[in-house]
């Protein structure tokens, strides 16, 4: 069979040749993996390391609980209780449409929340339970329990939910809380914030977000590739929210909120001696705990469409012309500049009329109060008698004198959506109109009305500073340290006594307008005011507000302060459309006080 | 002395063979638990025991039965195409009481057919012999590539090719049929099923689609390099106890050693088959006759190629084509195989040693 040209030598060695370079190949090859595996283990081993973890390793938030809120006495406001809300993981569960609808006899699902589960659950990530319904009733948690294992994947979760115990009256003071938005997560701490973390919307909850939000804390879980949870471990727990005691006496609150009756308005009580605000009433208030899981539409309807305009903070948004009650802060200034003094008297005519013009105005009183002096100009409330003395004062001299006492200014109170309002001046009808100021304009701001924009949380804080004979306390809703610090100008100690006594006599003279509020226990002293709704003819002047239809009237304002000696409680009232101050507001303010002087031990 | 010789004709081959079966063993306990090491167990009882009864074959045994032994392979194949069993979409075992893979035989009987076809021919092979090799190997190649399995296809038809190689064709041509290959590729590409598509698109970039295609390699290229210099400690590996690691038993078996016992370990196991290979072509080398030294050769070879893939694929340097790493992946065909080309080559050793007694 060999053929003669078979050389075994030759062969072999051909062979053995082409063995050597296999052997080449083979070392070669074995050097290129070794570098391989080196490149991997070796020199990327830290981001493999990480990626590992990635896989593995999921860090979960727990969430923080919401700092609770007291009043002053340590009754508890706002609270956080348990609820429930049904989920599913969409890995575990069968046909999701057809589950849902097999639930509606037990939790009903509008077609728009069918919608957006649908559109959810396209973009729900492996074993995460999607939230289908949040805040379930008592009866929908015990039915679906019972019959949960017709429902594998479904399973409810108790959650933290804000829950006020007194939603209405302290609605506007402590607002609310609802669902981070979308935009507003987008800019958010992603540290301390979850996209479905609650957020303070409005009121204290909004201004004191920062102490009352809490810091989360983290979870480690070890899971595997199905997304099984393997571990669990607490690796920073969560720091809880601080709580909030505040300035607000709820019993004092819900005394005001309730000497309202059907009126809608706006009460503000301050120790003037420490600036804190004993109560903050905006009437009508609303069941703030609707907006926590988002409002129903029927519910926001009927709150955004009501006439009396309930999600309004009158308290701070709410512009009003300070009418007469502005008459003590003129008498100030009067005796500030040396106008008048305690033997000056003016003789009233019934209208008040500018050097060589020929517009009278009138005072509420047809003929005229006769001779009065500052006690009585406050007591019987006088127009001419303020006409006079503003026309002496001027616009500026006015502006600057009413200033101090913070009119037209921001407070700087502890709740956000303060209106500035105005405190009318040369400079302001400049800038702002684009016009002269008018001297006739001069003669109506003596009585507080014109272009006065002034809200009442202006107003009491003006008259926290009044009753403390020019001790200036910042008005504040949290119990916090604050820097007391006294008015600018130097007022004497007798100026000041003098226009207390005026407004003790408003409550006390016989002559006095708010005589009808007059209390035997303690000294108090207040000054009616009448906020115009619109501009009434010269005829009109003496028409009775009463006789108008109601949106027409007047509001009615009183501001008060008890025990005139020693005030303890200085009371703002605005009674809208009340008419009179004194009718309207002024037992208002009485029932608040007496609530509050009652009941200090 | 005689016993000695007849039980561990070559005990160098048999001692780090052993070694790399028990690291593998090992290896798999934590990819799979002991379930797979029993069964492994089991199967390389019966492998050794191949193993044990080829190394007592006379070499000129094989070189006679080469003929009858191709055949059988050549029939079995064809059956498989008749009246295979269809596993995952393509046919590749046989049920005759127990299921065969006649594809796994073709990987011995290959060789042995192209040895054999130039055993008496002069070096460098006459065009006729040449034609004769090439005509059997696509003819094996073709027959495994119907079932569809590209992969062994391929595999089988290197085999063979393995074999011209060491038989002596010419550079010259090897270069010419290297280019052909290369210029047909496009072609051959419009010829592949999608799923062998997706293989190589995968492998060009695999975290393209991480979490279907890709998933498998970036997986394992984390557990290789999470492993680090000393690994993370026997069944501590994350990746792999997790099960982030997909088929860590079989193919994926060496990210598993990569990720528990890291580079060092990777280390050693590429040291024993380093060893392993330089000891089977050094058997060959010394072997005493023409088809005693291209079948040892072309076996070793392809071992040598399965290290490389498997190696190469895991770590993301070749395309995932379902290439067990040899003798330590879970699973009995191959590794019964394998032992039987070990023994092949130990009968050869064994046979000089003989006769040079």
């Amino acid at each position: 069979m060999s053929t003669p040209l078979k050389q075994p030598h030759i062969e072999r060695q051909i062979f053995q040749q082409r063995l050597w370079v296999a052997v080449l190949i083979v070392v070669l090859a074995f050097a290129v993996l070794i570098s391989r595996y080196f490149y991997l283990q070796v020199i990327n081993h830290s981001y493999y390391t990480q990626q590992a973890d990635k896989n593995r390793i999921k860090s979960n938030r727990i969430k923080a609980s919401r700092g609770l809120i007291y009043d002053r006495n340590g009754v508890l406001l706002a609270d956080n209780v348990t609820a429930y809300r049904l989920l599913v993981t969409p890995e575990k569960a069968g046909d999701i449409e057809q589950q849902i609808t097999a639930l509606s006899t037990i939790i009903p699902f509008t077609e728009k929340e069918r919608d957006d589960i649908r559109q959810q659950l396209q973009y729900n990530p492996i074993f995460k339970p999607l939230v289908l319904k949040d805040k379930l009733s008592d009866q929908q948690v015990a039915a679906f329990v019972v019959r949960q294992h017709q429902f594998p994947g479904f399973n409810t979760q108790a959650y933290l939910i804000r829950q006020y115990r007194y939603p209405i009256i302290l609605s506007h003071v402590i607002g609310y809380v609802g669902k981070i938005t979308e935009q507003a997560y987008l800019t958010a701490d992603k540290s301390m914030y979850a996209s479905d973390d609650y957020v303070g919307k409005t009121g204290l909850e909004k201004y004191y977000e920062n102490q009352l939000h809490g810091q989360p804390g983290t979870l480690r879980t070890v899971i595997n590739a199905q997304g099984k949870v393997l571990s669990k471990q607490i690796k920073q727990p969560p720091t809880n929210g601080e709580q909030l005691t505040l300035t607000i006496d709820l019993a004092l609150q819900q005394a005001a909120y309730e000497a309202f009756g059907d009126n809608s308005g706006s009460a503000i009580a301050v120790n003037p001696n420490t600036g804190e605000i004993l109560a903050m009433v905006s009437k009508p208030g609303f069941n703030s705990n609707l907006f926590i899981n988002g409002i129903s539409h029927a519910d926001y309807q009927q709150l955004t469409t009501s006439p009396d305009n309930p999600l309004f903070n009158r308290s701070i948004k709410g512009g009003y012309e300070p009418g007469s009650t502005i008459k003590p802060y003129m008498a100030l200034a009067g005796l500030f500049y040396d106008l008048i003094d305690k033997d000056y008297r003016y003789f009233s005519r019934g209208f008040f009329q500018l050097p060589g013009q020929e517009r009278k105005y009138h005072d509420w009183k047809r003929g005229g109060h006769g001779q009065v002096d500052i006690i009585n100009s406050l007591a019987e409330s006088v127009n001419v008698f303020y006409y006079d003395l503003a026309h002496r004062l001027g616009i500026d001299r006015i502006h600057d004198f009413l200033q101090p006492f913070g009119f037209g200014q921001i407070t700087g109170i502890d709740i956000s959506g303060e209106k500035k309002g105005i405190l009318p001046s040369r400079g302001w009808k400049r800038a702002f109109r684009n016009m002269v100021w008018f001297p006739g304009e001069t003669v109506i701001a003596g009585i507080g009305q014109g272009y006065f924009v002034i809200t009442p949380i202006q107003m009491a804080q003006a008259l926290a500073i009044f009753s403390a004979k020019g001790e200036v306390n910042p008005l504040h809703l949290v119990q916090q340290e604050i820097t007391s610090s006294r008015l600018p100008m130097d007022i004497k100690p007798a100026d000041w006594q003098m226009v207390h006594d005026g407004m003790i006599a408003v409550v006390n003279a016989p002559n006095g307008t708010g005589r009808s509020i007059r209390s035997d226990d303690y000294l108090i002293a207040g000054k009616s005011g009448t906020s115009q709704v619109y501009g009434k003819s010269e005829e009109d002047i003496y028409k009775k507000s009463e006789d108008l239809p109601k949106e027409l009237r007047n509001h009615a304002l009183f501001i008060a302060f008890a025990p005139a000696e020693q005030p303890q409680i200085s009371v703002v009232v605005v009674a809208e459309h009340g008419s009179s101050g004194s009718k309207a507001a002024a037992p208002i303010a009485k029932e608040i006080i007496d609530a509050y002087l009652n009941m200090k031990p | 002395m005689k016993k000695r010789l007849l039980l561990f004709p070559d005990p160098l081959l048999s001692g780090l063979i052993l070694l790399l079966l028990t690291g593998g063993l090992v290896v798999l306990y934590s990819a799979g638990g002991w379930v797979l090491v029993e069964r492994q167990m089991v199967r390389i009882a019966l492998g050794l025991c191949g193993f044990l009864l080829v190394t007592q074959i006379r070499p000129e045994r094989f070189e006679q039965f080469t003929p009858y032994l191709f055949t059988l392979t050549v029939l079995m194949l064809v059956a498989v195409l008749l009246v295979g069993v269809t596993v995952k979409g393509a046919q590749r075992w046989l049920d005759v009481g127990i299921s065969i893979q006649p594809s796994e035989l073709g990987k011995i009987t290959l060789p042995m057919m192209v040895a054999w076809l130039f055993r008496h021919s002069p070096m460098p092979p006459r065009w006729s012999t040449l034609l004769a090799a090439f005509a059997v190997i696509a003819l094996v190649a073709g027959l495994i590539y119907q079932q569809p399995d590209l992969g062994t296809a391929l595999l089988i038809a290197l085999s063979g090719l393995f074999v011209v190689y060491l038989a002596g064709l010419s550079w010259r041509l090897m270069a010419g049929i290297s280019g052909f290959v290369m210029l047909s590729l496009p072609v051959l590409w419009t010829f592949l099923h999608d799923y062998q598509k997706n293989r190589v698109l995968t492998f060009l970039n695999p975290e393209a689609d991480p979490l279907n295609r890709g998933w498998n390699i970036i997986q394992s290229k984390i557990a290789i390099g999470s492993g680090g210099f000393t690994g993370k400690g026997w069944t501590e590996g994350s990746q792999t106890q997790l099960d982030f690691l997909p088929e860590h038993s079989t193919d994926f078996i060496l990210s598993v050693l990569s990720e528990e016992f890291g580079f060092l370990g990777v280390l050693v196991l590429f040291l024993l088959y380093f060893c392993i290979i330089m000891r089977c072509l050094f058997i060959a080398y010394h072997a005493k006759n023409t088809y005693n030294r291209l079948l040892c050769g072309a076996l070793s070879l392809i071992f040598f190629v399965y290290v490389v893939i498997n190696a190469g694929m895991i770590s993301g340097l070749l395309p995932v084509v379902g290439v067990p790493l040899p003798l330590v992946s879970y699973g009995g065909t191959s590794i019964l195989t394998l032992l039987l080309s070990f023994g092949i080559i130990t009968a050869v050793h064994k046979h000089k040693k003989l006769i040079q007694q």
